[in-house]
């Protein structure tokens, strides 16, 4: 069963064409990476994919249910609030800029969306988000407040966060994007963990060398369409397309 | 003067100070939810393209209460209904005038207030909230609104202060909180002290809210 499928998207701000008949589908256990340079529509596919910006035409289906379906024209029709809601339950979403709740403590940013949301019991969420922190390696920061951690601490809590719903996909936008390099590995090591244990997960990421260690399928985007995608080692170390050559001729240095 | 007298001026100050306190409290506790309904109005979207008529409505609304003296607005609400409509009110109507006047005023106030407060909430706060699944109810009520809160509160203390203030122009409706009776023992006993006294009680007064204000913007301090 694919747990993400896309089919068709197209999207615009204005005159800006930033989606082009965007299609890709993700697998379960599967880990996909999507690179390519700024202003490539990366980062707005991700938002169209978590319901944050709207498409303008194609499908949006999470485990069959349709957020958006085609209508005659190819544009996205999209399912009723409730419909949506209970599509969100399918998707997590990692931020580059963590966007953690200032006035929560850790224990409640993780906590409150399954009890208030899921309507989860009190107790058993608690005991989740423990373990989930014990393995972030945050165990002893379930009372601290977001802005007394570093970078790479908030991430990890937005990570729990996520993952505290119990998504069947995990959605991560430049995650290491707004951390320094020592806080990158952190984060990075993390990803890695979850990808050991079969956790879905589309990665938007700058970090090339990482893309190709944890994805089993990477895309690359520029100007609104996929130019090239495959197999993490081919893509990364053998590009096909000239445009996909010029991008990563600095990495490949 | 004696002490005797300067002490039944106080005393009679004490009691119009009552009058004052009474007019402040239920001003607070009608314009602050009138003022989140007003901002909610100011900021709605709704309308078909340009046409936004909530907003329009909330925009007529603060300019008027802003661009006039708050004096002609008590006149008006106490006047109005008589000199526009016919309708004479019953006695109790003045202390309801005052009160009346004053709330929709500081709402509109208020309302930019919490505007700004709630337009200062990065927007990144609301999309966490949506991928997680929190209505837009659920996102202001428990996202929003605290962090606003914490925002806001400098530009609320100021608001309140000038309120306290503000009290003693009830007297254009001869309701007769303390400074109208301040005044009336001035005029009465031919001395300023009433007066001396009244901006003592004003002063206290003030300087209570402005520590209450802090302990609160203390108690908010945990997180930034």
């Amino acid at each position: 069963m694919k747990v993400l499928e896309i089919n068709h998207c197209n999207k615009s701000f204005g005159d800006n064409e930033v989606l082009k008949d965007i299609s890709l589908s993700v697998s379960e256990g599967q880990v996909v990476s999507i690179i390519g340079p700024s202003g490539s529509g990366k980062s707005t596919l991700l938002r169209c994919a978590t319901l944050l910006e709207t498409m303008d035409g194609g499908d949006l289906i999470y485990l069959g249910d349709y957020a958006t379906k085609m209508d005659a024209e190819g544009k996205a029709q999209y399912g009723t609030p409730a419909e949506l809601k209970a599509i969100k339950k399918h998707f997590g979403l990692v931020f580059q800029n963590f966007n953690l709740f200032p006035h929560y403590s850790v224990m409640r940013n993780i906590t409150e969306a399954p009890i208030l949301i899921g309507k989860r019991n009190k107790a058993e969420v608690y005991a989740e988000a423990r373990v989930l922190l014990e393995k972030m390696g945050l165990a002893d920061k379930e009372d601290a407040y977001p802005y007394q951690l570093s970078g790479g601490q908030q991430q990890r809590v937005s990570i729990a966060r996520a993952l505290a719903m119990k998504p069947k996909i995990l959605f991560f936008d430049e995650p290491t994007s707004a951390l320094d390099p020592e806080l990158t590995g952190e984060i990075l090591k993390v990803i890695k963990d979850l990808a050991a244990e079969h956790m879905t997960m589309v990665i938007v990421t700058h970090e090339m060398s990482f893309a190709r260690d944890v994805s089993n399928h990477i895309i690359f985007m520029d100007g609104g369409v996929i130019v090239e995608e495959g197999n993490p080692e081919d893509v990364i170390n053998h590009p096909q397309m000239e445009r996909t050559k010029a991008f990563l001729g600095r990495f490949q240095q | 003067m004696t002490t005797a007298e300067l002490m039944s001026i106080v005393q009679q100050l004490a009691s119009g100070m009552s009058a004052s306190l009474l007019i402040f409290v239920l001003t607070l506790l009608f314009s602050m939810p009138l003022g989140l309904i007003v901002a909610f109005g100011r900021m709605s979207k709704w309308g078909i393209g340009k046409f936004k008529p909530l907003q329009l409505l909330a925009k007529i609304y603060i300019s008027v209460l802003r661009g006039t003296p708050l004096m002609l607005q008590l006149l008006v609400v106490y006047f109005g209904p008589y000199y526009v409509f016919g309708i004479s009110m019953p006695r109790t109507y003045r202390f309801v005038a005052v009160v009346l006047g004053f709330s929709i005023n500081y709402a509109a106030y208020f309302a930019e207030i919490y505007r700004s407060g709630i337009e200062s909430i990065p927007v990144g706060q609301y999309e966490a909230a949506s991928v997680l699944g929190y209505s837009k109810s659920q996102t202001f009520f428990k996202i929003v609104f605290p962090q606003m809160i914490k925002r806001i509160i400098p530009p609320v203390t100021n608001e309140t202060i000038t309120l306290v203030k503000d009290t003693a122009m009830a007297f254009v409706l001869n309701y007769t909180e303390m400074f109208t009776l301040a005044k009336q023992i001035a005029a009465a006993q031919t001395t300023i002290v009433p007066l001396f006294v009244a901006g003592l009680f004003y002063f206290i007064f003030n300087g209570i809210v402005a520590i209450v204000m802090e302990k609160v913007e203390k108690r908010l301090d945990y997180y930034r």
